[in-house]
């Protein structure tokens, strides 16, 4: 096969997604309300990709497109069923009969401090977040993530002082808000979580050996003989010294 | 095509070549294709890599990187219009007064502002803008790692030489070395403020190979490195309130005539333009994943529009090795709502093998990622060896069930809880069944040229980040991109508040050299109506935008 039309074939397989979609091409319909308003879009698609294909070009509600930011937290209702449910519009196939609204953002407050000039004292979740105190055990913030967080557990923890489980069960946070703006005690989990994780981080882990002596060495500059020796050598000389350092290759 | 029947997720066919995969699995445990020659390297990328063959890139034909060759996309953002004019806006209301502005707040520009910060600039005298909403950007989703070379049986000298092999030895050898040597104090200082890199019991970190590296030295926090690494520094920017603005994305930087001494912004809901005047600017706004280079799929954020390039290369900044781009080797090729989206290298690093329809491997799981993703497209349209998916996209299977096999039950779960997620809310289960993946557009391995500091070409003008050029020359290995943005967006902090202090000058904000850049443009034959920066790509159905008036 020529090569160009090897790229040509791949550009052509990708059209759908790398520019807007074209009628011909679609197979399966599905009807979603966006904020109400009726929309006929493909079946294929998330709920942002069909957004767009309706017509909005996102300027909010829309970072990553991968599952990453949180960005596209969105609140829907199926056909048929009372339930309110959340999600993430850039990871979630649209629905027929889909009713949904994006909520790109909760006017959450973020406590501001200084970690560094914090003690590793377990009320220091209550003197960030004294709100935290409120937690009625509803677990709506749980049903709420789309992460499959254990939302509630994880302020449990905090309110006991447990600064390892609040790492833990809080790591998978998107801090997307979709359960701050479903909390009845109006408590701002992921902020919680983020305070947590950071203290953990500086005070509950201990410091890693290796890299601690190894930036010392760097800052005692104890490799500049060494990079001058190999930064002068040749190309050639490099790629030698390349190809064995390769072959002493540690791979898994 | 008609209904088709779907077992675990995968139409029927497919999964009967699961069924293949499955059979050889036994038989390829701990058996890995072997490495391919320097040769066989250049041959295969010759053929069938996208930045190699014909037809994907033309030469520069302006400015100071006249001559050089680029992708097509992006010569096509060097070569279109401003989107304002000069008289369009009044450049004598200053709206905001700083000492640094950053444009950008992915890892490249938190960095940049905390550094800045720590080097006296007070945080009211800095401003940080960015297109989206601060922390929307490519950092946010880096997966695999961060590389230092911490480990005893390895070496910041070592992790040059590995940088430099995988680059194909085109990289600057000053920047590369800034890159390595400070890999170590940046981790560090991670760790200080808190972030969470993945442990072994003994409190030792857990360190894993990547592509083209000989040592482990990737530092990651699950699969959720960037998230993880970005989220804390966000959280220390705005303990330390420093000044941010959403939704403004830099349209122009503004000059006296040489010296950048601030930008023009311009509101995406509100529309309205403003003006900042800086001493020191730093440009961080990443890559162009979402210009797709020669069609194919990314996983870049929204914003990844190359912006900075074209806002650099208009006030005289030279670039370096504009002519590569990334391609990671494995993104996702189905389900079609994930298309392109990145499988990270740590999957292979853990052991999952690229194996062809038949169920044959083909390739050593770690080649560099140009050499890997090359592989892939031979498999697929050389050899024919790959599966068409409904969507009409080819791909090969990245047989993650191996992950479990080799390093015990639970582990893809426990360190790939991203990706098990993904693929699960699109209702397959990547520890039971291979996923079926492509090359994709990665990353924007050339950029802005600068010192180890993060200096430009251009008075006052400073860059950091992916859209630099030069600390990875012609290709990057895996871990050394967040690492480059946290090392030179820490220098560049340092560097911008150190001109702030010594030699900035207080100069006039103009869009002078607008004037000269469309006249360049005119001179060297550019006909064109195109206009950039592009800020955001467009999904919008072709019938809806068939039918779109302006009435209101
Ligand atoms: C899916 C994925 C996985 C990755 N995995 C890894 C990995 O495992 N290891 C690794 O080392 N690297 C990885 N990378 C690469 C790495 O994450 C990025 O190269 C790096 O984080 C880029 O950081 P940055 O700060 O330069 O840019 P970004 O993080 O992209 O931030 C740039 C910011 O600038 C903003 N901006 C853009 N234009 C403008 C404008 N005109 N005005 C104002 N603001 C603007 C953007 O909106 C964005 O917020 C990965 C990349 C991706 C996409
Ligand atoms: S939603 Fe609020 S009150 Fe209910 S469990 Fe969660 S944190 Fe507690
Ligand atoms: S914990 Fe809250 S903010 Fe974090 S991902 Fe879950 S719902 Fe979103
Ligand atoms: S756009 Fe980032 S999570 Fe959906």
């Amino acid at each position: 096969m020529d090569r160009e039309d090897i790229m040509e074939m791949i550009k052509e397989s990708n059209r759908s997604v790398t520019t807007g979609m074209d009628e011909k091409d679609i197979e399966h319909w599905v009807t979603i309300y966006v904020m109400g308003k009726e929309y006929r879009v493909p079946a294929v698609l998330t709920v942002m990709q069909a957004m767009e294909y309706a017509g909005y070009r996102f300027i909010r509600s829309c970072g990553c497109r991968a599952g990453f930011c949180g960005a596209c937290a969105t609140v829907y209702r199926t056909k048929d069923d009372y339930r309110l449910k959340t999600a993430m519009a850039c990871q979630t196939r649209v629905e027929d009969g889909m009713y949904l609204v994006q909520i790109p953002f909760s006017p959450a407050q973020k406590a501001l401090g200084d970690i560094e000039s914090e003690e590793y004292d377990a009320n220091v979740f209550l003197k960030w977040y004294p709100e935290i105190a409120r937690c009625l055990s509803c677990n709506t913030c749980t049903k709420a993530c789309p992460q499959d967080i254990e939302v509630m557990d994880y302020i449990q923890a905090a309110l006991r002082g447990d600064f390892e489980k609040v790492a833990e069960i809080s790591f998978d946070c998107i801090q997307c808000g979709l359960c701050a703006i479903r909390c009845p005690a109006e408590i701002v989990q992921y902020h919680v979580g983020q305070l947590g994780r950071r203290m953990y981080g500086r005070y509950g882990l201990p410091r890693e050996e290796n890299v601690e002596k190894r930036s010392k060495e760097v800052t005692d500059k104890k490799f500049d003989e060494e990079y001058e020796k190999t930064m002068s050598l040749e190309t050639e000389e490099l790629q030698s010294v390349y190809v064995e350092y390769q072959k002493t290759r540690e791979v898994y | 095509m008609s209904e088709l029947t779907f077992i675990d997720g995968y139409p029927e066919y497919m999964y009967e070549s699961i069924k293949k995969v499955e059979k050889t699995r036994d038989r390829r445990i701990g058996k890995l294709v072997p490495q391919m020659s320097q040769k066989q390297r250049e041959e295969i990328l010759g053929r069938y890599h996208p930045d190699y063959t014909e037809g994907g890139k033309r030469r520069i034909k302006h400015g100071r990187n006249e001559g050089d060759l680029a992708p097509n996309e992006l010569v096509d953002l060097l070569e279109a219009l401003p989107l304002v004019k000069e008289d369009d806006v009044d450049l004598d209301k200053t709206d905001y007064e700083t000492d640094v502005l950053i444009i950008g707040g992915g890892l490249a520009g938190t960095s940049a502002a905390l550094l800045a910060v720590e080097s006296g600039i007070r945080p009211e005298r800095i401003l940080l803008v960015n297109k989206l909403r601060h922390g929307d950007s490519n950092s946010t989703m880096a997966q695999g790692g961060t590389q230092a070379a911490d480990r005893p049986n390895d070496s910041p000298v070592i992790h040059y030489i590995d940088a430099m092999g995988g680059g194909h030895f085109t990289n600057k050898p000053d920047v590369v070395r800034a890159l390595t040597e400070d890999a170590p104090v940046v981790v560090k200082w991670l760790c200080d403020l808190g972030v969470l890199f993945d442990r072994n019991d003994d409190g030792s970190f857990v360190e894993l190979s990547g592509g083209g590296t000989s040592r482990k030295r990737m530092h990651a926090c699950r699969d959720y490195t960037g998230m993880e690494e970005l989220r804390v520094l966000k959280d220390e920017f705005k303990n330390r309130r420093i000044n941010v603005l959403e939704f403004h994305p830099v349209i122009e930087l503004l000059t006296d005539g040489g010296t950048v001494t601030g930008a023009l912004l311009w509101g995406l809901e509100t529309h309205e333009y403003r003006i900042v005047k800086a001493k020191a600017t730093i440009i961080a706004t990443g890559g162009f994943g979402r210009l797709h280079i020669r069609g194919f799929p990314t996983t870049n954020h929204y914003g990844a529009t190359g912006d900075g390039i074209a806002l650099a290369y208009r006030v005289g900044a030279r670039l370096l090795d504009t002519d590569t781009v990334q391609y990671h080797p494995t993104g996702a090729a189905y389900p079609q709502q994930i298309i392109g989206l990145l499988l990270t290298e740590k999957l292979r690093t853990s052991g999952a093998q690229p194996v062809n329809g038949d169920g044959d491997e083909f390739v050593f799981p770690l080649e560099p990622r140009d050499v890997e993703a090359s592989a892939i497209i031979r498999e697929c349209y050389g050899n024919g060896k790959g599966i068409t998916t409904p969507s009409g996209m080819r791909g090969i299977w990245l047989d993650t069930p191996l992950i479990d096999i080799i390093n015990g039950e639970g582990t893809t779960r426990k360190s790939f809880p991203g990706m098990v997620r993904m693929f699960e809310r699109f209702g397959i289960d990547m520890v039971k069944n291979p996923v079926l993946v492509f090359p994709t557009l990665h990353y924007q391995n050339g950029g802005v040229e600068t010192d180890p500091y993060g200096n430009t070409n251009v008075n006052g003008l400073f860059v950091a980040g992916e859209v630099s050029g030069g600390v990875h020359g012609k290709n990057r290995l895996m871990g050394n991109s967040t690492l480059d943005c946290l090392v030179f967006g820490r220098r560049a902090g340092v560097a911008a508040a150190e001109y702030v202090k010594t030699s900035a000058v207080d100069g006039k904000l103009t869009l002078d050299h607008l004037r000269a850049y469309v006249e360049m443009l005119k001179s060297a034959g550019v006909e064109t109506k195109r206009r950039a920066p592009v800020l955001l790509p467009d999904y919008r159905g072709r019938a809806v935008l068939a039918r779109m008036i302006d009435v209101l």
